[in-house]
């Protein structure tokens, strides 16, 4: 059907192989490069809606996810280890790129979440109310799921003992229906109201299999036929408020009566 | 419209599906079927990608040399690909989280592959960019069946609406497990393919 039968030449093959790589190495650089800035926008739009989410303003914000966050919420980079407020562009931190680099990270000592590394620093999230006080701290989380890891934030309230939320990111691998009903909001709505730490500081809160009691403050509904990732999620909070998670920053915020500026 | 374009076009969909008929993409098929969103999201990624890769593959057939034919193929489609996934971040974002994964397996998604060998390098462009399309709708056709069983059922809803109140929400339906699992695909592509060579017994094999 066509005239133009090409013999094959070695040097002919490959420079066409050559023309199709560039042409295609273009095409992909140019789509990568063109659509980054707005790649980037909805990245830290989703990044700050689900702050927003744990921290209950999103019925407040409404469409207007950016100006609510810049008005009220102030982010802080931390050092895990002394639960210090240190000085660096919280914009510039990336946990993912941290805990990938071993002078940026640890190894925990006793890893329950199963996150392998453990970044240095971390960026908290400290939301004021209207008067300006200090209403609601974001904790941003990472665990095992069963899966593969899971990324989410805790808001608490100004005491860092009582839970507002737990909100799970939905970039995750958990089974749809069973695991990744950490999103669902009925089971998100047991959340509010329930402790992290008992009267003697030891943390207590877990999910519970068959479902928690209802005078239990320290214990939420376990997801029903997710029990891998609902231990994930005890682990994950376990390892959090433990002493190689934010641990040390909550024992110095406290003692500073969250006078962390 | 004549009646080859329109056997180009719409043949995929029931006369020679791809994965119905010609057993391809199934895999894929199994994990993005669990929400209509998801299934048409994809669809209509698998339908781009398939259209233009063979509608490239097609305008340099008779410069390919065939000893490096399948390479440079799927150099076009993998480009094509991270392509369509990076538009999928820059304007879906949500929905790209979820089928982040899936996307970029698009690439060894046999339908693309084999339209491309199969059609594309033998076809004049124009035609071939429309079995591309009609492959797509073909693909995209069981993907929103299998979805709309697999989370009217599983799930209790129809593109995220509530349509069956399940019983953790406070309703009475109690969501069928099995198909919120992917391979509860089998049993309903194996139906699909059932009820089509039961309309077509053209496409019934000899034993």
């Amino acid at each position: 059907m066509s005239d133009t039968k090409k013999t094959e030449t070695f040097g002919g093959t490959l420079i066409f192989v050559f023309i199709i790589c560039l042409v295609c190495a273009a095409l992909v650089s140019i789509s990568a490069v063109g659509l980054k800035p707005l790649q980037q926008a909805n990245k830290l739009l989703d990044k700050q809606t689900k702050i927003l989410e744990a921290s209950g303003l999103m019925e407040m914000a409404g469409a207007d996810i950016v100006g609510t966050y810049n008005k009220y919420v102030v982010a802080k980079l931390i050092d895990l280890d002394s639960g210090t407020v240190i000085e660096g562009d919280v914009n510039d931190f990336d946990e993912r790129r941290d805990s990938r680099d071993l002078s940026k990270s640890i190894k925990p000592e006793n890893d329950i979440a199963g996150i392998n590394r453990r970044a240095n620093s971390a960026v908290v999230y400290l939301v004021n109310n209207e008067q300006g006080q200090l209403e609601t701290i974001v904790l941003p989380i990472i665990g095992s799921g069963l899966w593969d890891l899971m990324y989410g934030f805790v808001g608490m309230n100004a005491d860092l003992n009582t839970v507002k939320s737990v909100i799970y990111s939905a970039d995750f691998k958990e089974t749809p229906g069973l695991g990744a009903e950490v999103l669902n909001p009925n089971w998100k709505a047991l959340w509010p109201g329930k402790k992290i730490f008992n009267s003697e500081g030891e943390v207590k809160i877990q999910l519970v299999k068959g479902g928690a009691k209802k005078d239990d403050v320290h214990g939420v509904d376990a997801l029903s036929g997710a029990t891998l990732t609902s231990r994930g999620v005890t682990r994950t909070l376990h390892f959090w408020f433990g002493k190689e998670g934010y641990g040390p920053f909550i024992a110095k915020f406290r003692a500073t009566a969250g006078g962390l500026k | 419209m004549s009646s080859d374009t329109k056997k180009v076009l719409f043949g995929p969909v029931i006369d020679n599906n791809p994965i119905a008929l010609q057993v391809l993409g199934v895999c894929s098929a199994l994990a993005v079927t669990s929400s209509m969103a998801n299934a048409l999201v994809m669809t209509i990624a698998v339908m781009l990608v398939t259209a233009f890769s063979n509608l490239f593959i097609s305008i340099i057939r008779n410069q390919i040399p065939s000893s490096v034919r399948i390479i440079v193929q799927m150099a076009i489609i993998a480009s094509l690909v991270i392509v369509v996934d990076q538009v999928l971040k820059a304007f879906s974002y949500a929905l790209s989280q979820e089928l982040s994964v899936y996307i970029g397996l698009i690439i060894t998604n046999c339908i693309v592959m084999g339209r491309a060998e199969a059609f594309a390098m033998k076809e004049k462009p124009g035609v071939s960019f429309l079995d591309g399309i009609g492959n797509g709708l073909g693909y995209g056709a069981v993907l929103l069946v299998v979805a709309f069983f697999r989370e009217l059922f599983g799930f209790g809803t129809f593109f995220g609406i509530e349509v069956l109140q399940l019983t953790q929400n406070g309703g009475w339906y109690q969501g069928n497990g099995l198909l919120v699992l992917p391979f509860s695909s089998f049993f309903i592509i194996g139906l699909i393919i059932w009820a089509i060579r039961q309309y077509k017994p053209a496409q019934v094999e000899e034993d």
